[in-house]
């Protein structure tokens, strides 16, 4: 029998209801339109380049010097420290680098607990997601309210989740502590200061934002779908589980792939609810949250928070290539 | 091959459907509570006075439920003014971005130039780049572009709403121009071909043909844009120095006492400024799944 | 970003409600998009006076209601005595802090809060602040040398007017004293004697809280400049001839391990407010925190300030006594972008008066004003004893985050977060070796 449903998905995805791949021939563009055409493009691109990617490259460059923002740069090595402040505005090379993996203690935590971040969303966070759009998409009654509950959490400002998840998570007035019990000095459990339990309260909470997003992402892959596939393999016999697995979930190959990137990029990105923690530290910190820590704020390491950020932008060019790279070949094949 | 699946007897599985039909529910239900508890629980806080909830803790029974703190809230903020600033921004932001992103999108999709790969990789790409690798030189660009004074009364990009808008549109294009792109690819390329051949130029079947197609894409990003840009709160502390002038996200920074924090205050604040997102989704809700067609298997 | 999460400022009292003081009638104009014209932007936006005229704008972070409505107070009258109308515009306290390196390059206000200490050197030195020698020409005789100190940078010139401070002290409730027949401890055998004692009578000894990094650097201070004075305390924090691999600093360590047993549990997990409700609620004997917040939560939360005493901390070597205490003090500069020069300096003669001071102190009841010999008649017992003892003192320290560099602050933040988790002396050592080293980096 599984040979039949996987075969009645290939048919379907070669079946003529499914529109034809072929990009349509508009023939040879006339000058007037090649000038629209260029009109079109010029101001997003141009924005691309000049805020997002402009700034990027110039991170990079920025992340060999020692800078404290202030003043401007010298191509020229650093002198050691002569009156209040440190040399300045100055080449150091990879010393960033350097300091950054050996003589600077949040570091390897941040790394580890991004890696940890990222195993918890993919193993939890996102098939949980997942699971909520496979239900809801099966059409139980209320489906609406449970939609609309669980992406709730997505579109609440940074402030309110912050202070939301103080309330239940406050160790002597706290939600969870005082229906425990857990409430008196002696007996507290310090979901948000303890270095062991902090990291997996934080989950709580970014699962809790995570799963709502995912959800709406793969609901919308799942109404894509062809449905005569999944009535076909119902009829067929297979039960919802086997219907999902075996038909449903190749043919979405295309939004797992993007559902799998979006959760890599969140992962790593991941920032705004550690930082309204405790600006990531004692057990929460975060690659992310450095980068901000050492850039934006007093303490101004420009120089230092870049490398730390091109370390960042190094980890993430890896999900980001093999998503450009699946997408495209993708394309190339049709 | 589908209609003779379709012949076959359908074998008895009631109970096996009904378990999966209690199951479902089960877990839609049991979910559905905890992630609205603690939004229940802050919304339940909000409405209690701070002397009672200093006194008994945030887990009591009410003696009394008061609007008081959303009052409070509301004037000792200034909120109206903020919530302003926030239109101000995200009005113009979310139609720039879906504007010049539905543009780029309709060139990659719909129009065979060589370069449309690279296009759809540099935008893609640019979107995955993290704030804040990109705040520093971004801020000092900002301080290098001059401004019409009717636009910005630094004369500078920095510290102008103009400025807070062409960041985001900037920021958020990618993930707009990946998700049109995706989804124009959907319209059958047949409907093109015959406005072609009724002599429909580029324009009109970008504005004409292709966007009233896309609309409930646009609404799926409208809602998501507006969410994101609404909430924003850091490109509004780097690059605008005006506390006035930032949006309502910076209204709630000013409740939060850096001392003594009215917690109970900062909860009813909070929940007032979630209210413009709400409206947004609950108005495009119809359209936000429908729209959302990424990586559409039809396509 | 839900509290302040580096050092202390300006404080707060009752939520009175504001009608939107500093926004003035302006408020609902839409601004910069939607305002035609340069400089007619909502309220509180910078003006554009050009260096001439009677308009100044003041960048504050006074944003927290009384502060704020206090400061607005200040500034009516300093226009009364000037002539100088100010436009405020005011940025949340952590907002603010965090984008000075940017705000002081980009376009300041003419004038902006800020603190002493480093942090105001710090910003001097990088050429961001104008120096203001010739205000403190009119104003010098209104202040002390101590206070004179704390205004200039590093190259002697004066960048800083300061408006109040507040004292860095131990906190209890007289009734538990007098109740349970406790006697203010002196010294470091009778603190931890008392300690002892409190916890044998089902108190948690001290409240304490670490939740936003700030508050436990507090007693870093306390205790090295109670084992190794003022000298040397100020040495580490500039970097100039201690490390913190030094046994001087395993010695502080050592003195807050023997306090752990009395020190609240779970302090990192903890906002200091819920500290501070554990002593309202009497759960607590004892706090060591800044006047400017405990006194302030009593009030919020509406709990009897009278029955709220402080003593300084106990002396520990008897070298130093307890000569020395934190005791930040926050005021104003004028950023070397200023554009009405003139009329930001009319203003700063204006707020380095005894007048000016206590017109501000109208509308705070727990920092103390800085000016000499200064009783504003609103002083409450708190703000009296304040002031008494902070005269007292050989020297006074700005506070571990405003006395070093920030990256620095930040680095020793994270250090006693771990030691608070793990206070074992194997711990301390490593510690103390990643800061030296980080020191060494962060210092140049």
């Amino acid at each position: 029998m599984a040979s039949t449903v996987t075969d009645a998905a290939d048919d379907a995805a070669k079946s003529p209801v499914t529109p034809r791949r072929r990009r349509y021939r508009v023939g040879r563009l006339s000058r007037r339109e090649i000038l629209l055409v260029l009109l079109m493009l010029a101001v997003p691109i141009l924005a691309d380049l000049a805020f997002v990617w402009g700034p990027a490259i110039a991170s990079v460059f920025l992340s060999f010097f020692r800078w404290s923002g202030v003043g401007g740069l010298e191509l020229r090595g650093c002198r050691p420290a002569g009156g209040l402040l440190p040399d300045n505005g100055c080449l150091t090379g990879g010393d960033n680098y350097s300091q950054a993996a050996t003589n600077y203690p949040p570091f390897w935590p941040a790394v580890e607990h991004n890696v940890i971040w990222l195993v918890v969303f993919i193993v939890f966070a996102t098939p949980l997601g997942m699971l909520f759009a496979v239900v809801i998409d099966r059409g139980i009654k209320g489906s609406r309210i449970y939609q609309s509950a669980l992406f709730l959490p997505v579109m609440l400002s940074l402030a309110l989740i912050g202070i939301m998840w103080e309330f239940v998570y406050s160790p002597n007035y706290g939600l969870i502590n005082t229906i425990t019990g857990h409430n008196q000095n002696g007996n507290l459990v310090d979901w948000l200061g303890d270095p062991k339990l902090n990291l997996w309260a934080v989950l709580v909470e970014a699962t809790w934002r995570q799963a709502g997003y995912v959800m709406v992402l793969y609901l919308a892959g799942l109404k894509a779908a062809d449905p005569s596939l999944r009535e076909a393999a119902t009829v067929d016999g297979a039960n919802a589980w086997q219907t999902f697995w075996r038909v449903t979930f190749p043919t979405l190959r295309p939004i797992n792939i993007v559902i799998l990137v979006v959760t890599v990029i969140e992962s790593l990105r991941a920032f705004d609810l550690v930082y309204i923690t405790n600006r990531g530290s004692n057990g929460l910190e975060l690659l992310s949250v450095l980068v901000t820590n050492n850039i934006v704020g007093e303490t101004s390491r420009i120089g230092f928070g870049s490398a730390l950020g091109v370390v960042l932008l190094v980890i993430s060019l890896v999900p980001i290539s093999i998503f450009l790279y699946q997408n495209f070949k993708r394309k190339a094949d049709r | 091959m589908t209609t003779a699946l379709a012949t076959k007897p359908t074998p008895v599985r009631v109970p096996r459907v009904r378990l999966g039909r209690i199951l479902s529910y089960v877990l839609m239900i049991g979910a559905t509570i905890v992630w609205i508890t603690p939004i229940v629980f802050t919304l339940y806080v909000s409405l209690r006075p701070y002397s009672e909830t200093s006194k008994l803790g945030y887990v009591s029974l009410p003696r009394s439920l008061t609007l008081d703190n959303y009052r409070q809230a509301w004037t000792q903020s200034d909120m109206l003014h903020f919530f302003l600033n926030s239109v101000a921004i995200t009005v113009p932001a979310v139609i720039l971005t879906l504007f010049f992103a539905s543009l780029v999108a309709f060139v990659v999709a719909k129009v065979n130039i060589k370069i449309n790969v690279v296009l759809l990789i540099l935008f893609t790409a640019g979107n995955l780049l993290p704030q804040q690798v990109i705040i520093t030189p971004l801020y000092r660009l900002y301080l290098l572009i001059p401004m019409p004074t009717f636009l910005s009364d630094s004369g500078l990009l920095y510290n102008s709403i103009a400025g807070l808008v062409a960041i985001n549109v900037a920021f958020q294009l990618g993930f707009c121009v990946f998700v049109l792109s995706n989804f124009m690819r959907t319209v059958p390329d047949e409907m093109y071909e015959a406005a072609v051949v009724d002599g429909a130029g580029l324009w009109t079947r970008y504005w004409r043909l292709t966007m009233p197609l896309c609309r409930p894409a646009l609404a799926a990003l409208a809602t998501l844009l507006t969410t994101w840009i609404y909430n924003d709160f850091f490109w509004a502390i780097t690059l605008i120095e005006t506390g006035s002038r930032r949006p309502v996200t910076s209204a709630l920074a000013n409740l939060q006492g850096q001392f003594v924090s009215n917690q109970n205050l900062i909860a009813a604040a909070a929940m007032i400024v979630a209210i413009p997102t709400l409206v947004v989704y609950v108005l495009l809700q119809r359209q936000f799944i429908s729209g959302l067609t990424l990586g559409s298997t039809k396509g | 970003m839900a509290q302040s999460p580096t050092g202390p400022g300006p404080a707060l009292s009752r939520r009175t409600l504001l009608r939107g003081a500093a926004f003035g009638a302006g408020a609902l104009a839409l601004p910069g998009l939607l305002a035609a014209c340069g400089g007619s932007s909502g309220g509180g936006g910078t003006t554009e006076s050009g260096g001439s005229g009677t308009n100044i704008s003041f960048g504050s972070n006074y944003s927290d209601p009384a502060p704020k409505a206090a400061f607005q107070g200040l500034i009516n009258d300093a226009k009364t005595k000037t002539g100088v109308t100010t436009k405020i515009n005011t940025t949340d306290h952590n907002t603010f802090q965090n984008n000075i390196t940017s705000y002081l390059q980009g376009t300041p206000d003419d004038l902006a809060t800020w603190f002493a200490g480093f942090r105001l050197q710090y910003f001097a030195a990088q050429g961001l602040l104008a120096p203001i020698d010739d205000v403190w020409d009119k104003i010098g005789t209104h202040f002390n040398d101590a206070a004179k100190s704390l205004s200039k940078g590093a190259d002697g010139h004066y960048y800083l007017v300061p408006l109040y401070n507040y004292p860095w002290v131990v906190h209890y409730n007289k009734s538990t004293f007098a109740q349970k027949g406790y006697e203010v401890p002196t010294n470091w055998d009778s603190f931890i004697a008392l300690a002892k004692k409190m916890k044998k009578d089902g108190l948690t000894p001290l409240a304490f809280a670490d939740k936003d990094l700030w508050p436990a650097l507090g007693t870093f201070d306390i205790l090295n400049m109670r084992v190794n004075g003022f000298d040397y305390h100020m040495k580490l924090m500039q970097n100039k001839g201690a490390a913190y691999t030094d046994k001087e600093i395993t010695a502080v360590f050592d003195h807050w391990r023997e306090l752990m047993p009395y020190l609240q549990t779970g302090a990192n997990g903890r906002i200091w407010q819920d500290a501070a409700k554990t002593l309202e609620a009497k759960q607590a004997g004892m706090m060591f925190q800044g006047t400017n917040q405990v006194a302030a939560q009593y009030a919020t939360d509406k709990k009897d300030i009278k029955d709220l005493d402080f003593f300084a901390y106990p002396e520990i070597n008897s070298t130093f006594g307890q000569d020395y205490m934190d005791a930040p003090a926050d005021g104003f500069i004028m950023p070397k972008k200023a554009k009405n020069t003139k009329g930001a300096k009319k203003v700063l003669e204006y707020i380095g008066t005894p007048e000016a001071e206590s017109s501000y102190l109208k509308g705070d009841s727990w920092d103390v004003g800085l000016a000499t010999g200064l009783v504003a008649p609103t002083y409450n017992d708190i703000q009296k004893k304040s002031a008494t003892m902070i005269a007292k003192q050989k020297a006074v320290a700005q506070f571990g985050d405003r006395d070093t560099d920030p990256a620095m602050a930040t680095a020793l933040e994270h250090a006693i977060q771990d030691f608070i988790g793990n206070p074992a002396a194997s711990n301390v050592q490593s510690l103390q070796k990643s800061l030296a080293k980080q020191a060494k980096s962060i210092f140049g």
